[in-house]
């Protein structure tokens, strides 16, 4: 496959930051990795504009140093991961390098570690045999990673059919020794081992179809599962301003949604976050598997003093490691802090190259390339019949705090699933800052998914959530008409109808990311506490004057609280229920 | 700074704009520092035979005949324990009077620390502030501005933390700082008897704007030098970022970047970013905590200077001047320290997240109390005394002029919440209620 000599090579021209122009000797091609020798090091870059004899590459490194004539020699390939066995509980930087193995406390230029380790010894069980018909993505064998069953495939860059001339034998085998010998349609053999390559820009396509979501993934959130479900297969974002509690609440969804395999990719954000994931991920157990979450996680950590091109690069990288576990049928979620980061490491580029700029001074192309990256995400129906899902959930941090603005806008047309995290609830602490009004998923009107939900959860849920809103918007309009009126300028029925809305704000849309209970709460037990808060709701009360209903309503909150920070069915639970049904009895008209 | 034999001297200068000329010369290296006329200036730009110079000083009067020499290497800082006790400029040139300091010499904004080679931050950072310690603790390894708008003493509040906070070397990098601000600094440390763990680079509002882009990183490649060498705990003042940033808008419009919000580079995320996550505990002991000031106009905090900031910092610390009391507080609902999770009621007694939530709660009711009042609605009891105990909570807590240790702070919540309400009304756990509740006398 070597063909070194024949290599392009080029020369320095000229450099403005990360940007450097190369003056090329042969034929490149747009997305060619090439590098850079400064010195001693190489520094990896990528042609991201070609004009005439010469490339335009952003460097995944700081340029510092770098002079007109350095040599440069050209890759022929695009920006690529390594997949394999092993990518679970590694840390990544952007471009998929070893954090772990690299040496020292900084980051050296050029530093360019491993993504996979290949001298451990992987236990290994074919599924497939000799003489059958295969297809990219069909699955040869399998081995034990962290107790998932990681496929090793028919490399996704095989075009056309196959037949299957050997698989090894059950057994320990390293990444790179031969477990299948496969036959193309000229019958020449092609070894596979179990690691293959695949460019980070280009979709993984090796499957059948790709039908709409329709399943539930839990999340432990009640403000999202409830209200506005995210699916297997869907995609969410969370825009909100600085401090708005994007990232915890990101970080609660990793830890606690249903799936097999978790993609972080922080994305030039802060470092000591991240290292908040390394802290705890270690300790923290699924409580479905009784594993230590780190072992269902890869992180991909490009922070935002990390280059930014690499910056740019670090959500590919995750996008396509999860693709690479979607298509071992596995239930994949992924989440990106923050992609506006992303999208200003495109218009820093855009703004170097001199290009024409669009709204905000970001790229005209934004659009396009936002809704591009959502749409890789999806469940997904496999050759063999089994299916995989990736569900993508972003954040948004919108300058000002002003949702319109470029990345927002473009994110709204690409994502299903909108949770805008409002600075008002964030200022007077109701977490998470949610808004329960302007929020939106487009799954729950799917029949689809309503189907799924009126079996899984239960036969009246998705009324029950409609009636949840309406009660939330005629709370809102009463509050605002007693703010307009003063309180006793309205009659008591307004201060009612407020505070039933209190009710479920407290009850169902805060819920506490640090208490060890509440940070979770399972779907089956959203719909025992939503019931109880219908059944408030239905309720008539009758109060003398005004100033009854806030102290009121207070201590029926108080007894739900409790509830929500006792164990589901526990005898404390037991006992604030009682309790609270004690104060209904107090009011409640005959 | 002495430069390199056998190099060569330029003399055609073919533009020259308000921040940056341009030349034709060749080997030179990106970030390489260069000299205009004796002004220094570093590369920004190379197209070829072109390079273009940042020059720090400003280009007035610089002729198109300008003796141009470069260097071979970026910018640098000689680091040793000799850094100690002394004032420098941008360049990292004594301005005190004394000698040069010899040491080891290290180029400014070098590489970041790797992610999985930090540590979580853990210690507390004391400064008897009760608007600080109590409700948005500091932490070592944090970065965190104070927002304030220019008529605050944000440079007193600073100068007090710092000389408050145990530490073992605070650096100071000054930019803009008017020449009464930098001669109090030097008061303060001085008349505290700690000149001799105080490093400072300054660059005053007489010194060119520009010179300013090198101080942060000057300040930040000694705070590695004590923090990574001698395992010391430093903290960085930096003040003010906005003139940092303001001086960033003035270079990269002077180069035709296409300009973002407010007319700020679309890189300012990135460059502030850089500066910030030089914050950082490391596994060995040495810490670096940034503590900024970020200056406002009008308070809005939804221009790209404090925006940017904020979503890179771990908090901010809001200076407001509290009219009912007539004195500068830190304003708990707009203030946010991110790490205070990882020490309050950890290495704090136990009630300090209650009593701080609680006390926060209560001073919201107070605000909504005063809403009221203002449109005229009648107020309840309970409103009459959440405005009785906002007014001593701003007093005896949020003022800035507080100084006590925070189990007193929590004293004082504890008093206030028995002066003013039932235990019912504050809504505290059981058990603490029991503990901590006033008795009455
Ligand atoms: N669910 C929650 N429960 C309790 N506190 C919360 C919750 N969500 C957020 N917070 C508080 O808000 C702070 C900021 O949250 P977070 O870091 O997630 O904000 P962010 O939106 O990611 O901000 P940025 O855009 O600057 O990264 C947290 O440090 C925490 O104190
Ligand atoms: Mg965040």
């Amino acid at each position: 496959m070597k063909q070194e000599n024949n290599l392009t090579r080029g020369k320095v021209t000229g450099v403005i930051a990360n940007l450097v122009m190369v003056d090329v000797d042969g034929p490149v091609s747009q997305n060619e990795i090439c590098y850079i020798k400064l010195d001693d090091v190489k520094l990896m870059a990528e042609i991201i504009k070609v004009f005439e004899k010469r490339a335009y590459v952003q460097v995944f490194e700081s340029t510092r140093g770098l002079k007109v004539g350095t040599e440069v020699e050209f890759s022929r390939g695009m920006l690529e991961v390594t997949l394999g066995p092993g990518i679970l509980s590694k840390n990544y930087d952007g471009l998929q390098h070893n954090l772990n193995t690299m040496d020292g406390v900084f980051l050296k230029r050029g530093d360019y570690t491993a993504a996979l380790d290949s001298e451990k010894k992987w236990e290994f069980k074919p599924l497939a045999k000799e003489g059958d018909s295969v297809v990219a993505g069909d699955w040869l064998g399998e081995v034990n990673e962290n107790e998932q069953p990681h496929k090793i495939m028919v490399p996704f860059k095989f075009e056309g059919k196959y037949k299957v001339k050997s698989v090894i034998k059950a057994g320990e085998y390293n990444i790179n020794e031969t477990i299948a010998v496969l036959l193309d349609s000229k019958n020449k053999e092609v070894p596979v081992t179990m690691v293959q390559k695949w460019p980070v820009k280009i979709p993984i396509k090796s499957y059948k179809n790709k039908p709409r979501p329709f399943k539930l993934l839990e999340t432990g959130v009640r403000t999202m599962d409830t209200l506005n479900p995210i699916v297997e297969g869907g995609t969410g974002f969370i825009p909100g301003p600085f401090g708005s509690g994007k990232t915890v609440l990101q970080h609660a969804i990793s830890k606690q949604a249903e799936a097999d395999i978790v993609v972080v990719a922080a994305c030039g954000e802060r470092a000591n976050e991240v290292v908040e994931i390394f802290a705890e991920f270690p300790e923290i157990e699924d409580p479905r598997t009784g594993r230590k979450l780190m072992e269902r996680t890869t992180i991909i950590a490009n922070t935002s003093n990390m280059p930014v091109a690499s910056r740019e690069a670090s959500v590919y990288t995750a996008m396509t490691l999860s693709e690479y576990y979607r298509a071992m049928g596995l239930k994949v979620l992924m989440l990106a802090d923050s992609t506006s980061r992303w999208a200003q490491a495109l218009r820093e580029m855009s703004n170097r190259m001199e290009e024409l700029p669009g709204p905000d001074a970001f790229p005209m192309d934004l659009p396009a390339i936002i809704s591009n990256f959502y749409s890789r995400a999806g469940f997904v129906n496999l050759n063999n019949g089994e299916s995989g899902s990736i569900t993508f959930i972003g954040t948004v941090s919108p300058a000002g705090g002003n949702l319109k603005e470029p990345v927002t806008e473009s994110t709204k047309k690409a994502a299903r699933c909108f949770y805008a995290l409002s600075q008002q609830r964030a200022d007077s602490k109701r977490y998470p800052a949610i808004d329960p009004i302007d929020s939106y998923s487009k799954y729950i009107e799917y029949p689809e998914l309503q189907e799924y939900l009126k079996e899984n959860v239960a036969e009246d849920w998705v009324e029950n959530v409609l009636k949840i809103k309406n009660i939330l918007i005629r709370g809102k309009e009463a509050s605002e008409q007693i703010n307009i009126l003063g309180d006793d300028g309205v009659p008591v029925g307004y201060h009612i109808d407020f505070w039933k809305s209190e009710v479920i704000d407290f009850v169902i849309l805060q819920q506490d990311a640090f208490d060890p209970i509440d940070r979770s709460c399972p779907i089956n037990r959203q719909k025992y506490m939503l019931e109880k808060v219908l059944d408030v709701y239905d309720t008539g009360f009758e109060f003398e004057s005004f100033d009854e209903v806030n102290p009121y309503f207070k201590r029926i909150i108080n007894e739900f609280k409790q509830m929500n920070y006792s164990k589901f069915e526990s005898d404390e639970f037991k006992r604030h229920e009682k309790e609270l049904y004690k104060i209904i009895d107090e009011k409640k008209t005959a | 700074m002495e430069t390199k034999a056998f190099q060569k001297i330029y003399t055609k200068i073919t533009q020259i704009t308000k921040a940056t000329c341009s030349l034709n010369a060749e080997g030179v290296g990106y970030e390489e520092l260069a000299s205009v006329n004796g002004r220094l200036a570093q590369v920004v730009k190379i197209q070829g035979q072109n390079v273009t110079l940042q020059v720090f000083g400003g280009t007035e009067g610089i002729p198109s005949n300008a003796e141009v020499t470069f260097y071979g290497r970026p910018p640098t800082l000689k680091v040793s324990e000799e850094l100690a006790g002394r004032f420098f400029n941008s360049f990292g040139m004594p301005i005190d009077g004394g000698p040069e300091v010899e040491g080891e010499e290290r180029e400014i904004g070098g590489p970041s620390v790797n992610p999985v080679r930090r540590k979580q931050p853990s210690e507390l950072i004391a400064t008897g502030i009760a608007g600080i310690d109590l409700n948005n603790t500091l932490v070592t390894g944090q970065k965190i501005p104070f927002f304030a708008d220019p008529d605050q003493p944000f440079n007193q509040v600073m100068a007090m933390v710092a000389l408050r906070a145990k530490c073992n070397k605070i650096i100071l990098g000054g930019m803009g700082l008017t020449n009464d601000d930098y001669l109090y600094f030097k008061n303060v440390f001085d008349n505290a008897g700690a000149l001799d763990r105080i490093v400072s680079f300054v660059n005053t509002t007489e010194d060119p704007p520009v010179e300013r882009l090198l101080v942060p990183d000057m300040a930040l490649t000694a705070a590695e030098y004590f923090a990574v060498d001698n395992n010391e705990d430093v903290l960085v003042l930096l003040t003010d970022m906005t003139l940092y940033a303001d001086a960033l808008s003035i270079v990269s419009n002077r180069m035709d970047q296409i300009p973002s919000k407010d007319s700020m580079p679309g890189s300012l995320y990135s460059d502030l970013a850089k500066i910030y996550e030089k914050a950082v505990q490391f596994p060995e002991g040495g810490s670096i905590t940034i503590i900024a000031v970020t200056t406002l106009s009008g308070g809005d905090i939804t221009h790209a200077i404090p925006d940017n900031t904020g979503y890179i910092t771990e908090g901010q610390l809001f200076l407001r001047r509290d009219t009912e009391i007539g004195k500068v507080i830190v304003d708990p609902f707009r203030s946010l320290s991110r790490l205070k999770q990882l020490v309050i009621g950890k290495k704090t007694r136990e009630d300090h997240p209650q009593v701080m939530n609680t006390a926060v709660r209560l001073y919201a009711d107070a605000a909504n109390a005063r809403t009221k009042l203002e449109n005229g609605f009648d107020l309840t009891d309970y409103d009459e005394r959440t405005l009785n105990f906002a007014k001593e909570y701003s007093e005896k807590l949020l003022a800035i002029d507080v100084n006590i240790d925070t189990v007193t702070m929590m004293k004082t919540g504890w008093e206030l919440f028995g002066k003013h309400f039932t235990p019912a009304e504050v809504g505290i756990r059981e058990e603490f209620v029991e503990k901590y509740w006033p008795k009455q006398e």
